[in-house]
């Protein structure tokens, strides 16, 4: 065993945990932070998409040991994150989900577009969006969802800018 | 789906680094992005006794210009390059390439020296930098060496570095502004590993003109005469017909769907390349 320590939603914890342990498994089962999902454990079906140091990444092929002094943000932590609540906002508007899974790590995508990609197309956001996989939904509503707050966000720009 | 146990050691000292790969007793593999190796050890396809974290190396992250060449580190993410953080002396090719690798989750972490190193054939920097003629700057216990990616690349996942080496980086051409380049990458969705994919670059003032092939089961493979022809012809002459006529006279045996795969991928490439 070995001490990691981590910034996990705000606040600062240090806690043994075993090399092979991956972060999801620390944050989930140490931490109870249940919102984190996992399916494939090999970083391609996106699930376990979570935040470090403000940027989405694959939680089920990193270390936790590897991740010392890192800033990490799940699901639980983001309610004063508005860019995510307008993404929830926008979820169950356009029906962008109905079993759930997907959705904590889709939102943290759907996040990082919004904020890296400001003037991306239907095109672009569906192409970002080929790292989570959804199997309910058919990705129509969550593409739906992402426009409408991109949107949102463009007209919010060019208000401010007459 | 858990990887088996290992020890771990973070090291940002790069002599302390090279030391630790073979002096304590067992397997040891260099950690870096984990984009790679951390599946590879989830599905215990890898099962080294320690990883030994690189993360912190400094002189890895380092980008410098010169007259001739660009040193890019061996921890730059592809998320980095994607961005276009790089000086751009490939016109644009690098930021291309960055931008197709799986996905911008992966793409945070994932490193160019980390992938070079996995060597997987149906990874995007394997082809791409042979298609560059990039030189890898290695770093071990008597010092540092430089190798050509020809020499560097030996087959699927099997590189030329020894246990007690790491790669400190690559060393980057300095395209022209003559210079073409194309890279298609065949794949059935956007980010995954690559059926094939084709890469071409040709520079007229260096009289360089590659034309690539990966995503086979090998490493990168090198199409030379093929080049030489497209370069001259200005690449009309390209056409998928002629892409497999180069591939069957590499002598290398291509079932025919994969054949067709790769003349497709090689074709679009060099199009590409005289699109503009």
């Amino acid at each position: 065993m070995m001490n990691v320590s981590l910034i996990i939603n705000g606040e600062t914890v240090t806690a043994p945990v075993e090399p092979r342990t991956t972060l999801a498994d620390f944050l989930r089962e140490q931490h109870r932070l249940t919102g984190i999902h996992l399916g494939c454990e090999h970083g391609v079906c996106g699930a376990c998409t979570i935040l470090v140091d403000d940027e989405p990444v694959r939680s089920c092929i990193l270390f936790a040991i590897s991740c010392d002094g890192a800033d990490i943000r799940t699901i639980e932590g983001s309610n004063s994150d508005p860019v995510i609540a307008a993404l929830q906002d926008a979820f169950t508007e356009h029906h962008g989900l109905q079993c759930g899974y997907c959705t904590p790590a889709m939102l943290f995508t759907a996040r990082d577009i919004v904020n890296r990609l400001p003037n991306a197309d239907e095109d672009r956001v569906r192409l970002e969006l080929a790292g989570n996989i959804c199997r309910c939904t058919g990705y129509a509503g969550i593409v739906r969802a992402i426009i409408s707050v991109l949107e949102v966000q463009r007209a919010t720009i060019e208000k401010r800018g007459n | 789906m858990k990887a088996a146990k290992f020890d771990y050691k973070k090291t940002s000292d790069l002599a302390e680094a090279v030391t630790a790969l073979t002096s304590i007793e067992g397997d040891s593999k260099v950690l870096a992005g984990s984009q790679s190796l951390g599946p590879m050890m989830n599905l215990r396809l890898a099962r080294p006794d320690r990883l030994i974290d690189i993360r912190d190396l400094e002189p890895l992250k380092a980008v410098t210009q010169a007259t001739d060449h660009l040193f890019v580190g061996a921890l730059v993410t592809h998320a980095n390059i994607e961005d276009g953080t790089l000086p751009d002396v490939t016109r644009g090719m690098m930021v291309h390439v960055a931008a197709g690798i799986a996905y911008r989750a992966v793409r945070n972490r994932g490193t160019i020296g980390g992938s070079l190193v996995h060597a997987d054939p149906a990874g995007d920097w394997p082809a791409a930098l042979r298609a560059l003629g990039a030189h890898i700057v290695i770093d071990g216990p008597a010092g540092s060496r430089e190798i050509r990616i020809s020499a560097f690349q030996q087959s699927a996942f099997t590189v030329t570095l020894e246990e007690d080496e790491i790669v400190r980086g690559v060393r980057l051409p300095i395209l022209s502004d003559a210079a073409r380049w194309g890279y298609y990458k065949i794949c059935r969705k956007p980010g995954e590993f690559a059926e094939s994919i084709g890469a071409y670059v040709y520079d007229p003032p260096s009289r360089v003109a590659r034309l690539v092939l990966g995503g086979t089961e090998a490493a990168p493979l090198l199409l030379e005469s093929a080049a030489a022809t497209i370069a001259q012809t200005d690449g009309t002459r390209f056409d998928t017909e002629a892409a497999s006529k180069a591939l069957i006279e590499t002598g290398e045996a291509f079932d025919p769907f994969k054949l067709r795969m790769h003349a497709v991928a090689l074709q679009r490439a060099v199009a590409q390349a005289y699109s503009t």
